[in-house]
């Protein structure tokens, strides 16, 4: 299992690098100068063109391709994600100040989701063709369709401002006033959670479901075994190993949700720093922005294929 | 004579051949749900060709006097700030969506489906670096790699498509991938190969058309996401540039007007609902239809 382990970790690095490659040519070769990157468009429109050699030589940018990525990651090793144009500030300032509030929803939101999906996927399976079955495969067929922004509006609509239970929008820190800043987060972590939950009921049901036609689980009934024993033992654990695989992917589905909802409810979370970036030609944010979501959802992805060689007792001792 | 007459008694109780599609057929029509998904899909494409015959008023005309009307017999679903029929505005708004999710799923699926065949047809080297070149597509979250995309490339309409092209291309490929690597193990693969066939015409005269069957279910599902993306970034402001209508700008409009007339961004929404739920549950019934080990149940 260690040299899986090592293996995987080894593949992770090459996905980051790649990643970061990625981001890199994207922001280089697309459309638009690359020192847009460093300076406004105002700036740049104002600059004669010898200053813009200068600028130019200034941030590298005469510099071949590969010794400008070498260049850019260092500075990235070294904490400098470079100079925010439109909030004129240090990058990794802002990046600090922001993503700790889309972690707390994220985190929360993804937490209920693989609780909850993997409950009601479980219940589905179990009770196929009963109400129950009917209903979560419902609820859950509607919750991978709804678009969450509308969901969202539709929630502040009817809970904000029609029943008036719950602020509007915004986002307090826990630790200012953690009574308030749960009631805040209900509207934006439901809308974030939703589309996981369902799409993890759906996942569960269909793997339980091929579990229970298994022979080894019609030995375990026929040998008189109850149904607990059978559920929880043979059942759940076989079933859930190719769920938990999944959960990397709605971890992705949360951070891109966040985009969404931090607009909708007006969160200052690194969504809303992206979309508001993207908008407003900020590219050293946008940059930074991308290349530390892609991050986290490669080194999510490891720890649950890490995670899957501890589960899964043919990889463990394979 | 004898012989025939044998052979006669023998085939009268071979049962009567049914085909292949119109199993599918069958059992893809007798589930409720895919029935439902196949007529509202039908809608949908139906809306979004003859619009210009269904919207009651032009979805570009603005009139001054009857701004954010309350829906009435008139103008079914009210008006938007600059008093256009927010009803025609949905039904054009279908032809948005239809369109960016055609366009879209036919960049990421022809592009993800020939990078995935390369990859599990060759294999080795080739293989190795398609893949984790996929890998690290994935880890973008899609929402955001479009988002990024679409602002790089530039407003429009074109460019959400391209964007939206490049997020979902990476599900093909590893799709793709994977049915190539089982199908080229394949006897008639190793036949073609020995008849002197190139890589080229055995990629697609024999591999392709076996490694179907999944991928016609991938595309039917990412129909939907895809069109719930498009409706995602349009509600971010990327798409579509005013006048044009689409529904996920639509949300977002109404969304300022929540007080005044909330079906403004509720409607949308619904038509968003509708049509992706739709393709899912086409998706889910072709794959019943499709999965192999149902054969014979249904």
């Amino acid at each position: 299992m260690t040299n899986l382990i090592i293996r995987r970790i080894f593949l992770a690095i090459i996905v980051i690098f790649i990643v970061s490659v990625i981001v890199f040519l994207v922001m280089r070769l697309l459309p638009g100068d690359p020192i847009m990157v460093y300076i406004s468009q105002q700036q740049f429109e104002m600059l004669s063109d010898e200053q813009i050699q200068v600028v130019r030589a200034e941030f590298g940018l005469d510099k071949p391709c590969p010794v400008q990525y070498i260049n850019w990651i260092f500075g990235i090793i070294r904490g400098d994600l470079g100079q925010s144009i439109f909030f004129s500030e240090k990058v990794s300032t802002l990046i600090m100040e922001r993503l700790p509030v889309t972690l707390h929803l994220g985190i929360v939101a993804f937490t209920i989701s693989a609780i909850l999906g993997i409950t009601f996927g479980t219940i589905c399976a179990l009770r196929r063709g009963k109400w129950l079955d009917t209903f979560f495969t419902t609820v859950a067929n509607l919750g991978i369709t709804v678009p969450v922004f509308w969901l969202g509006i539709l929630l502040i609509y009817v809970l904000g401002l029609q029943l008036k239970i719950l602020p509007l929008f915004g986002y307090t820190s826990p630790f200012q006033d953690f009574w308030l800043s749960t009631k805040q987060i209900i509207m934006p972590v439901f809308c974030l959670a939703i589309y996981p939950i369902a799409s993890s009921t759906r996942q569960a049901r269909s793997a339980i479901l091929e579990v229970t036609r298994q022979d080894y689980i019609r030995t375990a009934w026929s040998k008189g075994l109850n149904e607990r024993t059978i559920v929880v033992r043979h059942i759940l654990k076989n079933g859930l190993i190719p769920v938990i695989t999944l959960q990397g992917i709605q971890v992705s589905h949360i951070l891109g949700g966040s985009v969404i909802m931090e607009t909708v409810f007006n969160i200052p979370g690194m969504g809303r720093l992206i979309v508001s970036s993207v908008f407003a030609h900020d590219y050293a944010v946008v940059q930074s922005g991308i290349l530390i979501s892609a991050v986290m959802v490669s080194i999510v992805n490891l720890f649950v294929d890490i995670s899957y060689c501890w589960f899964d007792p043919r990889v463990r001792y394979g | 004579m004898a012989d025939i007459a044998i052979s006669k008694t023998e085939f009268a109780e071979v049962p009567p051949h049914i085909s292949e599609f119109s199993r599918i057929r069958r059992v893809f029509f007798s589930r409720k749900l895919s029935m439902i998904g196949f007529i509202i899909i039908v809608i949908v494409i139906l809306t979004a060709i003859f619009a210009p015959f269904i919207a009651p008023y032009d979805p570009y005309e603005m009139n001054p006097d009857g701004v954010l009307l309350e829906p009435s017999l008139k103008h079914l679903v009210g008006t938007d700030t600059l008093g256009r029929d927010t009803l025609s505005r949905i039904i054009y708004g279908a032809r948005t969506s239809m369109m960016v999710g055609i366009v879209a799923i036919g960049i990421a699926a022809s592009v993800g489906m020939t990078l995935g065949m390369i990859a599990g047809y060759f294999g080795g080297a080739t293989y190795m670096i398609i893949m984790r070149l996929v890998d690290a597509l994935m880890s973008f979250p899609m929402i955001l790699l479009a988002l990024v995309l679409a602002a790089l490339l530039g407003p429009g309409l074109t460019n959400v498509m391209i964007a939206l092209g490049v997020g979902l291309t990476s599900v093909y490929t590893r799709l793709m991938c994977s049915q190539a690597l089982t199908v080229k193990e394949n006897d008639y693969i190793t036949a073609a190969r020995s008849l002197g066939e190139s890589n080229i015409r055995i990629m697609l005269r024999h591999c392709l058309p076996n490694c179907f069957p999944p991928l016609i279910v991938l595309i039917t599902l990412q129909m939907g996401t895809a069109i719930l993306a498009e409706a995602s970034l349009s509600f971010l402001g990327l798409g579509i540039e005013p006048p044009g209508a689409a529904w996920g700008s639509m949300v977002n409009e109404g969304y300022k007007h929540l007080l005044k007339n909330p079906i403004l961004s509720f409607a949308p929404g619904v038509a968003i609902m509708l049509t992706v739920f739709a393709f899912n549950m086409g998706g889910d019934g072709i794959r019943d239809a499709l999965d192999p080990r149902l054969r014979g149940t249904l």
